[in-house]
């Protein structure tokens, strides 16, 4: 009897860490995106580049409930460590450069990380926020090294694993980013449903109990900080690799707050979520630029009014009564003739 | 107090029965005098690493991760008690230990029924079990229950009450409870708190033939 129910525990267990249907389909999508928009590489490189950004604040915002307003510094440090080892010829090989420039976002993850761990949402906005605008004006002031206002320039990256060169279509580049968001993504997964994935929502849902049931709360948010950070770091590195320059707006407030409004439209915590949103906001981004170049920001700023106070359960609740509706109706439809017949006999 | 015990600790209102668990547990700091476990000074251990040394508690108001599942929750706490919390890697539920331990604790607390679902839309009565099957989960060697009957509906009670007083003999047990009925038929010593001194420390019995208790405690109960 016991071991049925051990049986049936540990295979739902094994389910929810199951790739479903649907999650193979997004992924085979998103790969025959390389076939399907040849000339649509820029846009893509970019949209994938900001998911992999917006999966790092999810893995702290979703899991842990850390809010922050200064995923940019990770993002900015490593855009100017990636930036600088190519122009100095200190890593030549793009993919050792870009796994340096991750560890050395990490480094500055965990270091801040402490900074974190206590305080309300308002104090962790400011702290995290804070953080970001210092290091901004630190590339500033170094201008020498950073190249200031005018950006860093003269970045040569080498072809990656010294065959693949970034060609100026962009073909090669966007290949890069995809595969480089598909493994921190599936890294990201294997962590969420890991114990220590387990833990961390713990954290968040009631961090008193967590600490009664002998989790080690501090570490915990020390370490998917760290991670976030490193993450966040690769999508630095591969958004300087992929363009060859590096300027200071890799720091800037809009790049964070941008990266919030991704996950308010995808919605946190189910890892698609920054994926999702990265792709809506890029489609929504492109179409209204299209439509009115000047005033785009008027209409992204309506649609996120407008997703907050609706809320997204409310919207998916109208989309299921939606459906509903539209099952009801068609059914209604379906069965007119046969009404139709019994009225007349 | 001694292994395998079943002490109660009683007394009116405000007579810091719950600070004496905070205190306890580490959630709080004492002021003067020391806190030791088995012997071990662990006044100045953390509220987790208490965890670890065999003592665990249960909240008067539920403290719960309302958007796990029971199942989830309970292999929380045990993975992390087996020292697979830090893991990042495995997925839960590979480990067969880890499973079995959780199949027993979710059939010694009746939760078989409900391990699926969000713990926020549980029935209370079977929060308030999740409530102590989370602390049993971590095998203290003394578990603290926080007035574990507070609230619950009579339906539910009965379930509730059984469990408790099928808790294992190894593990000791220091009950919280305003529940005279569970007290007296659970507990084999009752202490007696009134702002925030001890008052009557004794058997059921000669505790409840102290006609002091009777005058602060029990008398009031009567009249209220």
């Amino acid at each position: 009897m016991t071991s049925a129910a051990a049986n049936e525990v540990a295979a739902y267990l094994k389910r929810r860490a199951r790739w479903s249907p649907l999650e193979i389909a997004f992924w085979v999508f998103a790969f025959a995106t390389i076939w399907l928009f040849p000339g649509k590489y820029l846009i893509l490189k970019d949209t994938a580049i900001l998911a992999l950004f917006a999966l790092s604040l999810d893995l702290i915002l979703g899991y842990a409930g850390i809010i922050s307003l200064g995923q940019a510094a990770f993002f900015g440090l490593a855009g100017y460590f990636s930036g600088l080892v190519a122009k100095y010829g200190i890593i030549n090989e793009p993919l050792l450069a870009l796994i340096a420039s991750g560890l050395a976002a990490a480094a500055l993850g965990f270091v801040t990380s402490f900074l974190v761990l206590r305080g309300s949402d308002l104090t962790r906005l400011m702290v995290t926020l804070g953080v970001s605008l210092m290091l901004g004006e630190v590339a500033n002031r170094y201008s020498n090294i950073t190249g200031g206002a005018d950006g860093l320039q003269g970045v040569d990256i080498q072809p990656i694993l010294g065959r693949f060169r970034f060609d100026l279509y962009g073909h090669n580049g966007y290949v890069y980013c995809l595969i480089v968001l598909f493994i921190c993504f599936v890294l990201a997964r294997r962590v969420v449903y890991s114990p220590f994935g387990l833990s961390l929502r713990a954290v968040k849902g009631n961090p008193l109990r967590a600490a009664a049931i002998g989790i080690p709360v501090k570490w915990r948010l020390v370490a998917v900080y760290t991670f976030s950070a490193g993450l966040a770091g690769l999508a630095g590195a591969l958004l300087t690799q992929t363009t060859a320059f590096c300027s200071l707006d890799v720091f800037s407030l809009d790049r964070s707050a941008d990266l919030l409004l991704v996950l308010i439209i995808g919605g946190t915590g189910y890892l698609y979520g920054g994926l999702i949103g990265a792709v809506i906001y890029k489609l929504l981004q492109d179409w209204i630029a299209n439509l009115t170049p000047q005033y785009w920001q008027f209409w992204i700023g309506l649609v996120l009014v407008v997703i907050v106070l609706a809320g997204r359960e409310r919207m998916q609740g109208w989309i299921a009564a939606a459906r509903g509706a539209l099952e009801d109706a068609t059914a209604r439809v379906a069965a007119r003739p046969a009404k139709f017949a019994s009225d007349r006999q | 107090m001694e292994k395998g015990a079943r002490h109660a600790l009683i007394g009116p209102n405000g007579a810091g029965k719950t600070t004496f668990i905070n205190l306890l547990t580490g959630v709080l700091r004492p002021t003067a005098g020391r806190i030791f476990l088995e012997g071990r000074d662990i006044t100045d251990t953390l509220p987790h690493e208490r965890v670890r040394l065999g003592m665990a508690r249960t909240f008067q108001i539920n403290q719960l991760f309302l958007d796990l599942t029971p199942l989830e929750s309970i292999g929380l706490v045990v993975s992390e008690r087996l020292g697979s919390g830090a893991d990042w890697w495995r997925v839960i539920g590979t480990k067969s230990a880890v499973t079995d331990e959780i199949v027993e604790i979710i059939e010694r607390f009746h939760l078989a029924d409900v391990m699926l679902d969000r713990v926020a839309v549980l029935p209370y009565g079977k929060q308030r079990l999740l409530e102590i099957a989370l602390a049993f989960a971590c095998r203290p060697r003394l578990l603290l229950l926080d007035e574990p009957a507070a609230g619950v509906p009579e339906a539910e009670r009965h379930e509730l009450l059984a469990t408790i007083e099928a808790l294992p003999a190894e593990v000791t047990v220091l009950l919280i409870e305003h529940d005279m009925d569970l007290v007296f038929s659970f507990a084999d010593r009752i202490s007696v708190l009134v702002n925030g001194a001890l008052f009557v420390d004794g058997a059921p019995d000669e505790v409840a033939r102290d006609p002091r208790v009777k005058a602060v405690y029990l008398g009031e109960e009567v009249h209220a």
